[in-house]
């Protein structure tokens, strides 16, 4: 669906367009940017760890930070989300699944953590 | 069954009307995927949840700083880094209506995924040699599932790339084909994703000082 999201740039979509005959979404320079983007988003924790320039929490923020900006570097470079069509289910789904996903990674850790019986 | 689908729309790509019928049950398609992605995002989220609870309990078995062996994980993480960018490259061909360039980018992005592959069966070989097996510890059993299931992910995406390879090869650039491109495209970004993650959580952390 998001494939298909570069038609929101054009009113109508004419049948050349939907055949895919000239390019739709995504352009060279939004995957040579992304690319870019995500070595450097790789490099920078890697410096800083392989180097021991931070240490506890500092490095975790840092590495964290990082790994996340990747993730949205990803998903608007590589996966066009930001070009969706207007209802965007597409995006919707994501924040649940986050939703879903930060409750279940956050509870799980909490409670395997702090409330374990048997220690 | 995606075969049959295959041959029922190979030799009418181009018609005109009710193409747009044809065109939403094809995003429609994507869409679902796009919905198995989450769901995946989830189960990747309890083995994660999972290793950071039990990455401190080594049992006596050696600890993350002791087993990692940096120069190889980062060769693997910027091998799946260009193989997500050649993916994308894969798409851009097939917008522009470029049979060979999109068979040619598949090519190249399922042989740095092979060598991905490659380089973490000989790691996962070295440190069952060394004695960290997945019965070691907590902490290796939590390991080898983490990043034992993304290799899988990524192992399954191979032979389905190759059968996509195939396929284009034998009814070209299909509105089935194109999203089919489409949507493997997105499980290699996603593969990306998830193995950016286990590279920080796993390996960075692992042997970052305290």
């Amino acid at each position: 669906m998001m494939q298909h999201s570069g038609h929101s740039n054009g009113t109508e979509r004419s049948p050349v367009e939907s055949n895919g005959a000239h390019g739709s979404h995504g352009s060279l320079k939004s995957y040579v940017t992304g690319f870019v983007l995500s070595i450097v988003l790789t490099i920078i924790p890697l410096v800083v760890v392989l180097n021991g320039l931070l240490a506890g929490t500092a490095a975790v923020v840092v590495l964290l930070g990082t790994a996340v900006l990747q993730f949205a570097v990803q998903l608007v470079y590589f996966m066009h989300l930001k070009e969706e069509e207007k209802p965007r289910y597409n995006f919707m789904t994501l924040i649940l699944g986050l939703v879903i996903l930060v409750t279940i990674v956050a509870g799980s850790i909490w409670i395997m953590t702090y409330n374990q019986v048997a220690h | 069954m995606a075969h049959s689908v295959d041959r029922a729309h190979s030799f009418s790509p181009h018609h005109e009307y009710g193409h747009n019928g044809h065109h939403d049950l094809e995003s429609l398609r994507t869409f679902g995927f796009w919905i198995f992605l989450i769901t995946d995002c989830i189960l990747f989220g309890t083995l994660f949840a999972t290793y950071m609870v039990l990455h401190g309990n080594t049992n006596g078995g050696p600890t993350p700083e002791e087993l990692f062996e940096m120069p190889g994980v980062i060769a693997e993480t910027f091998i799946l880094l260009t193989s997500s960018f050649t993916s994308g490259l894969a798409v851009l061909a097939m917008n522009r209506g470029n049979r060979k360039g999109l068979i040619g980018w598949l090519a190249v992005t399922a042989l740095l995924g092979a060598s991905f592959i490659a380089l973490e069966v000989t790691e996962f070989a070295h440190m069952v040699q060394d004695g960290a097996t997945i019965g070691t510890s907590a902490f290796l059993s939590a390991f080898y599932t983490l990043v034992g299931t993304h290799g899988l992910h990524v192992s399954l995406g191979l032979v389905w790339m190759t059968a996509l390879i195939i396929q284009l090869a034998r009814y070209g650039i299909t509105p089935v084909t194109k999203r089919k491109v489409n949507v493997i495209g997105l499980y290699w970004h996603f593969l990306d994703v998830v193995w950016i993650f286990v590279f920080t959580i796993v390996y960075l952390m692992g042997v970052m000082q305290p």
